[in-house]
């Protein structure tokens, strides 16, 4: 459990930071995914370039009717912010159930994001709010879309010199998360989030398959509208058509099953 | 007065809770080097080479020895404690278990070579610099496949890897007793391989002092005596008297510290050969892959009742899977602490018992927080549940009918099962009684009842688990005979200071027991002394006379009679100096509370007036030596059988198979309790254990040998949020043949808790038409179950 060597540094600015990144430097934020793959050594980064101390990037704010959150927000914050609660409650919902309160004092969002582990919580609730992830990097800035943003196990479409810098999230009529959690790592088995805005719903899982994703088949089978048998109707279509992830704790039917019951968990807290 | 029975606050968690106990890893020697092991990343490998070369020449690297090297130095393998031959007769096959693998590799995690360096960090870079050239071999992993045809076969001289076989009863009155049973309820599972998860990872300190040509072993043990007994004699060939080895705070170990390991030799030898100390601290990794695992048998059980529900014969068969070696005490733990114990609490009138043995290519397994006993328990208990469900008995009636009639061991003799052991003292109807009043079970039927009447998808369930268990080990006679290449006796010394203060030096070697305030009470309650005049002593064999370690729950009434023994001897010479200075007779004299008085009158004199005399000897009685301080050596006269009671109450939801157990009723009969408040810690402890077997735990093996769940992001421990508050219990049948009456107390929980809420998740789904489930109950199995079954 003993890392390999690694310099350090310690940006006092964005900038700073993504003037330090390279092929062989790896961000440390919260470190609650990255610190553990170095002590077993299945990550061995020259350098780690810590933007955890980076004081522009911790905040929540209301921007226009979208909530603006910096990316070094911790899940705590998330989860106990009014601001949060009252207009993404999906979000607040999702990282109130991240890990154990140790990991939500310190773990961030940006680098949760930046992660993609497929059974994190907050994908889903990104994914159903309909968020942008906004990035800088050396050659300028720019906003990702969620619905662009997670591509696969571990893989996002985050550029190497690119640093994400905000999460905006469009204000919701309502949305909720309800999760599955491993008994042992808390991670989600299967993770829903359905949030409505507008009168459209969208719906999206985490840890049922290599990515997080928006579920079209539930979506579009929600044309009849939230009642219990249209969401009974509309939850059974759940992961359709997705490959689904297995392993000893739940196998492909079992994450299939459970799926459904979340989607319909979900979407009844909406309805 | 009345220290016994009071529930003092344990003095030894000041220290714990503030941090300030002195763990192995916490003691930083000079000079000290670090050790790193490089460890087999395969479950079976030929190894053609090691080139440490690299690794030699890498910063701060002090030596790198291999498997060759110890073999070259004469070095041998680690000794097996037990030895079970084979129902033929023939000797147990005993292969070697090198310190270092050197010619082939049995297990993932099986060590290779050892790295040492100024550093930790530097030794941990070096190791992987070890380049070993591994000839992959097919592994075998599962007790079942283990004698197929065509297995892989771990070693040359071990055929169909059975190093024994074992039986036990009388077969052919159980065969026949079976055939003519009116009813035969037959079960066939695997209870699964468990992994220890103390909370403090295994360290060994060597320090060899060339000055002195002697040696200090730290490791985290719970019995230094045997430790170094074993290395000295069997691995090293060193002198025992220059040898030390001290186990200081020791943070659980729950059985898995009791065995001698590969790295206390190493660290130990490796010292010697740079004359500097070396250190070696565990990594949670290398706990989860080379910490002796616990259980993982594969049995079928038939039991048989006759027509009014009374057992008329009991057959078990069970394959053992004991890893890739024979750990220190291995082959006792699937056979006389499992196959003794399958009487249970009944009268059952013919048991047999057959075990094998096997190796496969998976961590060594040994004995585990009730060792043996958990695994009699499941199948008595889950198989007397199903016969209840089967024949639709109550499964609590069944239970007292066939129930051997209460006996105290005084007035009426002790029990004679079919399968070896005689009871001590055991009253198993009431404690069933007390756990059905406290569960309220009328009631509980009745809303089971209303639930299954509503169909309103609450599935509740009831399961019972009344077990017995042996504790105490053992008479050193008689364990002799069945193969234990040990005694099983316990030392004390108890040293009262010229001030009349007390220190104890106990063999027994708590790792979270709480021993320093229970043998306090014990000898505050002896000699009439404050619990704070008394220090306790242990895990040093250079203060400790000598210690067989802790256990088995057997401290308590093994060391802690030990005490009491030399505390008689303490009390007989003091009160010939009390005598002396009261110019009474002996007789004359009584001890209460601390003082020796002159019968019928006023005279008296206190312990530690009586002390200083000892050590101040000017006016004293003729012919008798100063000194007031006795070592006893106590070898039981049996095992002590705790025994009790448990009821859990679940609710599963069928739609997700998510198991909560909403209520736990323990009612535990442990004989007398010296500390009631340690003893509630040990049972909570213990069923939190069990559950965790019932539920979550399990360690998994994928065909080629690699520990799937070897961290806790894959291996479920039981936390507070999945447990009940526990409702616990007790009734007192004191043991009839230790001074304290007491059975011992680590480790009912464990061996009660898992059929009972096996059981009750059985009875909950019982009516959806599901039959058996296998642990641990996790969501998907109890799901599927349900499905298949509707």
């Amino acid at each position: 459990m003993i890392p390999v060597a690694f310099d350090y540094h310690r940006p006092a600015s964005v900038d700073e930071a993504i003037e330090l990144l390279s092929d062989d430097a790896k961000l440390l934020a919260g470190g609650h995914s990255l610190l553990p793959a170095m002590k077993l050594r299945l990550s061995s980064p020259g350098a780690l370039i810590d933007i955890g101390r980076i004081a522009e990037l911790n905040y929540i704010r209301e921007d226009g009717g979208t909530i603006a959150i910096g990316a070094t927000t911790t899940h705590q914050q998330i989860a106990s912010s009014d601001l949060v609660s009252a207009n993404a409650s999906a979000l607040a919902q999702a990282a109130s159930v991240i890990g154990d309160p140790q990991v939500r004092n310190k773990g961030t969002i940006g680098g949760s994001l930046a992660h993609a582990d497929p059974a994190a919580d907050y994908p889903a609730a990104i994914l159903a709010l309909g968020a942008e992830i906004v990035v800088r990097g050396s050659d300028g800035g720019r906003s990702i879309p969620a619905d662009e943003f997670f591509i696969d196990l571990f893989l996002t479409a985050l550029a190497p010199d690119e640093i994400i810098t905000e999460v905006r999230v469009p204000a919701a009529d309502k949305s909720a998360y309800v999760k599955f959690p491993h008994p042992a790592s808390r991670f989600a088995v299967v993770g829903c989030a359905a949030a409505s805005a507008g009168g459209a719903v969208k719906v999206a899982f985490t840890g049922v398959a290599n990515a997080a994703f928006r579920d079209s088949g539930v979506e579009a089978a929600l044309s009849g509208g939230l009642s219990e048998e249209g969401i009974a109707a509309a939850a059974a279509r759940a992961a359709d058509g997705q490959e689904v992830l297995a392993d000893h704790f739940a196998g492909e039917e079992y994450r299939r099953h459970l799926a459904k019951v979340f989607a319909r968990k979900a979407l009844a807290t909406i309805a | 007065m009345g220290v016994i029975g009071q529930s003092i606050k344990r003095v030894e968690d000041q220290r714990f809770i503030t941090g300030k106990g002195r763990y192995t890893d916490d003691i930083a020697l000079p000079n000290s080097t670090f050790a790193a092991l490089v460890r087999s990343p395969h479950a079976h490998a030929a190894i053609n080479n090691v080139d440490t070369t690299a690794a030699a020449a890498a910063d701060g690297v002090v030596a790198v020895f291999t498997g060759a090297d110890l073999e070259a130095a004469g070095v041998g393998g680690l000794p097996c404690g037990w030895q079970v031959d084979f129902k033929s007769g023939d000797t147990m096959k005993e292969p070697a278990h090198p310190v270092l693998a050197a010619t082939k590799v049995r297990h993932v995690g099986d060590p290779v070579a050892i790295v040492l360096a100024e550093s930790r960090e530097q030794a941990a870079d070096a190791a992987e610099l070890v380049v070993v050239d591994y000839e992959v071999l097919d592994a075998v992993v599962a007790a079942t496949q283990a004698t197929a045809e065509g297995a892989p076969q771990l070693f040359d001289d071990v055929p169909n890897n059975t190093p024994f076989d074992w039986e036990l009863g009388d077969q052919a009155a159980t065969d026949a007793a079976l055939a003519s049973a009116a009813h035969v309820t037959t079960l066939e599972y695997d209870n699964q391989r468990l992994i220890p998860n103390a909370i403090e990872p295994r360290c060994a300190i060597g320090d060899y002092d060339g000055a002195r040509d002697h040696y200090t072993l730290y490791t985290s043990s719970q019995n230094p005596h045997v430790i170094r007994l074993l290395m000295t004699a069997f691995v090293l060939g060193l002198p025992e008297h220059k040898v030390r080895v001290v186990s200081p705070d020791v943070g659980g170990g729950f059985g898995s510290k009791i065995f001698h390991y590969a790295e206390e030799v190493l660290v130990t030898w490796c010292s010697r050969q740079i004359g500097r100390p070396v250190k070696w601290t565990a990594s949670r990794s290398e706990a989860f892959l080379t910490d002796a695992h616990g259980r993982d048998h594969h049995t079928r059980v038939d039991l048989g009742l006759d027509a009014d529900g009374n057992f008329v014969g009991l057959r078990v068969k069970t394959v053992a899977n004991l890893g890739a070696y024979l750990s220190t005490f291995a082959p006792c733990v699937p056979t006389y602490l499992y196959g003794t114990l399958l009487q249970g609490l009944y009268t059952t009138p013919a048991v047999h018992v057959d075990v094998t043995g096997v190796f496969t290519n998976t961590t060594p397994v040994d004995a585990l927080r009730g060792a043996g006993r958990p695994e009699a328990t499941y199948v008595l208990e889950r198989t007397v549940e199903q016969a209840a469900l089967e024949t639709g008995r109550d499964p609590a009636q069944l239970r007292s009918q066939n129930f051997i009639p209460a006996f105290d061991g005084v007035e009426q003799e002790g029990y004679q099962t079919q399968v070896a052991l005689q009871y001590d003292s055991g009253n198993y109807g009431a404690a069933l009684e007390k756990a059905l009043a406290a569960i309220g079970y009328d009631e509980l039927r009745a809303e089971q009842a209303q639930a299954r009447a509503a169909g309103n998808g609450r599935h509740i369930g009831i399961g019972f688990s009344t077990y017995i268990e042996a504790c105490g080990i053992a008479p050193s006679a008689v364990v002799g005979a069945l193969g234990a290449r040990a005694g099983l006796f316990e030392s004390a010394g108890v040293r009262v200071q010229p001030t009349g203060k007390v220190t104890v030096f106990t063999g027994s070697h708590s790792h979270g027991q709480g021993h320093e305030t229970t043998f306090a009470q014990v000898v505050a309650d002896g000699l009439g002394v404050g619990i704070e005049d008394v220090d306790i002593i242990h895990g040093d064999t250079e203060s400790v006379p000598f210690g067989m370690g802790t256990y088995g729950s057997r401290s308590l009434a093994v060391g802690g009679t030990a005490i009491v023994k030399s505390m008689d001897k303490i009390k007989e010479k003091g009160a010939k100096i009390a005598a002396h200075l009261l110019e009474a007779a002996e007789e004359d004299l009584e001890f209460a509370e601390g003082s020796w008085t002159v019968k019928g009158t006023d005279q008296s004199i206190a312990f530690g007036e009586v002390a200083l005399a000892a050590y101040v000897p000017h006016n004293f009685p003729e012919g008798l030596e100063p000194g007031l301080e006795f070592t006893s050596f106590y070898d039981p006269a049996n095992f002590t059988f705790p025994f009790g009671a448990h009821i859990a109450v679940v609710e599963v939801d069928a739609e997700t198979g998510v198991v909560a157990v909403r209520r736990y009723v323990a009612v535990d009969d442990v004989g007398n309790i010296v500390n009631p408040m340690i003893v509630e810690g040990q049972v909570h402890g213990g069923i939190t254990h069990g559950i965790g077997q019932a539920l979550f735990e399990e360690a998994v093996y994928d065909d080629s040998g690699q520990l799937i769940s070897g961290s806790y992001m894959d291996y479920v421990l039981p936390r507070a949020d999945d447990l009940p508050s526990f409702e616990t219990d007790h009734t007192v049948t004191p043991c009839p043949h230790n001074p304290l009456g007491v059975k011992g107390a680590g480790e009912t929980g464990t061996i009660g808790s898992p059929p009972a809420i096996v059981n009750a998740v059985l009875d909950a789904l019982w009516p959806l038409g599901v039959r058996d489930l296998a642990m641990p109950l996790t969501p998907q199995k109890v799901w599927q179950a349900i499905q298949q079954a509707s």
